[in-house]
């Protein structure tokens, strides 16, 4: 494959320094000036000091997924020059600060102090890079002015001089940073992260309830949502604690508004009870997970693979659940907005899974057709009903018609004991067992529904990548550099984990040579999984538990050697 | 396709009044004596007495025995989680206020497992009423201290007796100005029903917390106990004077006060919510126009 040339752009320093305001512009920028981008954010659970960086990977094919290996790092302290020593290469440049008094083969010393005042540094540095990537200076002055014209209309003159006088300077200064090669004019695209596209696909879906606690990687959906709520007409509470959240949102749910939650591993650990009362009382809800490095708080602001056995299991007794894992933003947004839909059709819990990576890394997207993703209407249609009305009346699917309470004469009851037809306590153990029954048919109406894995690559490859979720950028981007290098490579890539339809990839799995499952977990979850449900041990893996997300070049240092 | 709409919440518009008959007449699984009898009753008055039908009204309770309650009515009801009731009759309310919300439930339930959601509950004065069958005991679970079990109470579980204080919901409820606190008992039952009646009246958060002795799991605190004990307030007590309710509130022993302790109008929750002021969350669509302004902040 010939590609055209990528930039791997780090912004490193200290919390509060303002790299993410610097990262974020430039992004947008890059996003409207026709490139792609992926970014990877690595923050410390602190708000001041620490080392954080943003990261941009950017060119104009499209960009799956992040790079380790840096051609311009922006280093607002010293201490981001020596963390990152390693990965840069002969025709990288460092862009500090000239009063850093850094040394380094590849540093590019700027003046700051003479290109702007204290205030508007952080201008003259997103300066700096724009105009040796080639972006246009009136194009970062419009983006600059959008995000800052009208909180601080005071700061526009000297932000837009620092702006001119660090075009000028780099102009004058830089001989050796090559920039990007002239980007497509592409229209009407979006830049957002993953848990914008969980939020946006939750509104086209109709959310109308939201409660939320507090937790990294989760947070922004709430905060996106509690943005929109008065627009759109939702309610976004937060509320005293997970428990609390999940159980609000399942008493919305019943009355008739299309549910959400979001948490991580710790507050869905709180939320597990109230998952099985959604699986009992058969009520919709949407759990979103976005997961990070555990056991108990783990690491707050890193990014990994480790709860899909704990979502897979969660809740006590049996019934039915789907879980889909979104590979990119653009599946964050569909297979939320799926799984409303799924939620209100099989009458329970959906889950929605990511993680720190996914959540937090702005692509470039696309516009959404949104006359494609209606919103879900909660309840039955009255031609549904039978008399007398039971809510859990048995039926051939084992979806009973729900209707929601208030909006007929006819009485809605529901119970988190084992229930009759209508819904009372009961321990008729006859009853129990139909209900079992009765809730457990749903799977096989779920399982047609299945989101098959994508297989990319022919069946009877070398090497078989198998994956799923938020690793699928890493994996496809680690394939095609493996089948450049002339190597026989397929990808199977799972965005949904439950309920598998083995018939849908067995195939896939037994014509490959060689299977590899890449997952940032350290016991290997998924393959533990496939193996379960088809009897196919996949031998070869790739995992990755360290807190940092699975890039094209790990999976490659970490492919086995040939049994 | 047609999808049912809601009937308008107005008082009267039946020809007939509603009657007990509507709310019906169910076997229970509480024991012969238990005070829980009592409480039924004037919950099924007090709804008579509000004049609502059952399909206005959605019970929601915990685990326990007195959050079977509702099962032995008609209503709509949801029957959650031991501790859940506020929650998720919080979300209910919010998603269709046209709906009464009742949270029904035992003291174990609403002051121990839920006692987080009762605080929040009444911070946030969200419009529902929360009926508390306090028998001072855990008695589904067969005689356990709870937390309202006075300091001392043996059981098995407290050999040597409970060695907490006593929780005291309605010392707690005024002092947080939740916005109506009563206690009532239910060996008073017309004056039970009729404190649950202004409770369903009342635009807030209400609490009724109702002394229902247990028959086989508290011995201490038997119904000849509450009934030498229990008074009704007399008329001159203020429910809008804090500071009298505060005293009030701290009554317990010797005598014990029931009817409305304390009582102050303040916006309810579902004030603070626009969308709420135009009806329900329920069937409201958001236009496709809002949605495309709304992902232009991502252009
Ligand atoms: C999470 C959870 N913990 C414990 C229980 C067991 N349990 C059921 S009811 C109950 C206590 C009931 O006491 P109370 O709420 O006072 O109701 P009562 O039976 O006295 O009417 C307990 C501990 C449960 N069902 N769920
Ligand atoms: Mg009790």
């Amino acid at each position: 494959m010939n590609r055209e040339r990528t930039i791997n752009i780090v912004i490193g320093g200290e919390a509060g320094q303002g790299l993410v305001t610097v990262g974020g512009l430039l992004s947008k920028a890059l996003v409207r000036s026709g490139y792609s981008i992926c970014v990877n954010q690595s923050y410390q659970s602190r708000i001041r000091g620490g080392h954080n960086t943003f990261e941009i990977r950017t060119g104009t094919d499209e960009i799956t997924a992040p790079q380790e290996k840096i051609d311009l790092l922006v280093a607002l302290t010293n201490e981001t020059i020596d963390i990152h020593a390693g990965l840069l290469g002969t025709g990288s440049l460092t862009v500090v600060d000239a009063a850093q008094n850094a040394s380094c083969k590849t540093c590019f010393h700027v003046p700051y102090k003479e290109l702007a005042n204290a205030r508007s540094m952080n201008i003259a540095a997103l300066g700096v890079v724009s105009c040796l990537l080639g972006l246009d200076e009136e194009l970062i002055a419009g983006i600059v002015n959008e995000s800052f014209g009208k909180k601080h209309p005071e700061t526009a003159e000297e932000n837009r001089a620092a702006l001119t006088k660090s075009y000028e300077w780099t102009k004058a200064n830089n001989s050796r940073f090559e920039k990007l090669p002239q980007a497509p004019k592409r229209e009407g695209r979006l830049m957002m992260n993953g848990n914008d596209a969980v939020a946006l696909g939750a509104l086209a879906a109709g959310v109308k309830f939201y409660a939320f606690y507090p937790m990294t990687p989760s947070t922004s959906i709430g905060l996106n949502l509690a943005s929109w709520a008065k627009k759109a007409g939702l309610v976004v509470e937060q509320a005293e604690d997970e428990i609390a959240a999940i159980n609000m949102a399942i008493g919305a749910s019943f009355a008739g508004a299309p549910a959400m939650v979001a948490t991580s591993g710790g507050g869905f650990a709180l939320m597990v009870e109230a998952v099985s009362l959604s699986g009992m009382t058969e009520t919709p809800i949407v759990i979103v997970m976005g997961q990070r490095p555990a056991p108990a708080t783990g690491l707050p602001t890193r990014t990994e693979q480790s709860d899909l056995e704990f979502v897979l299991h969660s809740g006590h007794g049996e019934f039915p659940r789907a879980v889909y894992a979104p590979g990119t933003v653009e599946e964050c947004f569909w297979l939320t907005h799926r799984a409303f839909h799924t939620a209100e059709k099989f009458q329970g819990p959906v889950f929605v899974m990511t993680d720190q990576f996914l959540a937090d890394t702005f692509r470039a997207v696309a516009p959404f057709d949104l006359s494609k993703y209606p919103a879900v209407r909660a309840g039955a249609p009255l031609d549904d009903i039978k008399t007398p009305y039971m809510r859990h009346r048995f039926t051939e699917s084992g979806v009973s018609p729900r209707l929601l309470p208030g909006f007929t004469k006819h009485l809605v009851v529901t119970d988190s004991d084992e229930h009759t037809e209508d819904g009372h306590i009961t321990e008729d153990l006859s009853v129990r067992k139909l209900m079992v029954e009765k809730r457990l048919k749903k799977m096989k109406g779920m399982m047609k529904e299945t989101v098959a894995p994508e297989l990319a690559g022919v069946k009877k490859a070398d090497l078989l990548f198998v994956s799923w979720g938020s690793t699928k950028g890493s994996v496809v981007d680690a394939a095609a550099a493996l089948k450049a290098k002339g190597q026989n490579v397929s990808t199977l890539h799972f965005s949904q984990v439950w309920p598998l339809v083995p018939e849908q990839f067995v195939s896939a799995l037994e014509g490959a040579k060689r299977v590899v499952c890449v997952e940032g977990n350290a016991s290997g979850q998924f393959a533990r999984l496939i193996r379960r449900e088809t009897g196919f041990e996949i031998k070869e893996h790739v995992r990755r538990y360290d807190g940092l997300p699975i890039t094209p070049e790990y999976i490659i240092r970490n492919i086995p050697p040939p049994l | 396709m047609i999808y049912p709409t809601q009937p308008p919440l107005t008082k009267g518009r039946r020809k007939s009044m509603v009657t007990l008959n509507d709310y019906g007449q169910y076997e229970t699984a509480w024991c012969p004596g238990c005070g829980n009898f009592q409480l039924l009753k004037a919950v099924k008055q007090a709804l008579v007495a509000s004049n609502l039908e059952p399909h206005q009204v959605l019970f929601v309770s915990g685990i326990g025995q007195a959050a079977k309650a509702p099962h032995y009515l008609n209503a709509n009801f949801f029957n959650g989680l031991h501790g859940r009731s506020l929650p998720a009759a919080t979300g209910a309310k919010l998603a269709n206020p046209n709906l009464k919300v009742i949270a029904e439930s035992g003291d174990g339930c609403n002051y121990g497992e839920g006692g987080n959601h009762f605080i929040s509950a009444i911070r946030r004065n969200i419009d529902i009423t929360v009926i508390v069958h306090d028998n001072q005991v855990y008695g589904l679970t067969k005689g356990q201290a709870s937390p309202t079990s006075e300091h001392g109470f043996t059981t098995k579980a407290q050999p040597s007796g409970y060695p907490s204080e006593t929780f005291n919901p309605i010392g707690i409820a005024v002092a947080m100005h939740a916005s109506f606190v009563a206690r009532g008992f239910t060996g008073m039952t017309d004056h039970l029903a009729e404190i649950i009646r202004q409770a369903i009246a009342h635009k807030g958060f209400s609490l009724v917390d109702v002394l229902q002795p247990c028959v086989t799991f508290n011995k201490t605190n038997t119904f000849a106990w509450y009934k030498k004990r229990c008074y009704e307030l007399p008329k001159d007590h203020d429910p809008a004077n804090w500071d009298a309710a505060m005293k009030t509130a701290y009554e317990w022993g010797e005598k014990i006060p029931l009817g409305l302790i304390y009582k102050c109008d303040k916006p309810t929750f579902e004030d603070n919510f626009e969308v709420l002021k135009s009806g329900s969350l329920v069937g409201a669509d958001t236009p496709i126009e809002t949605l495309n302004e709304i992902i232009k902040q991502y252009r």
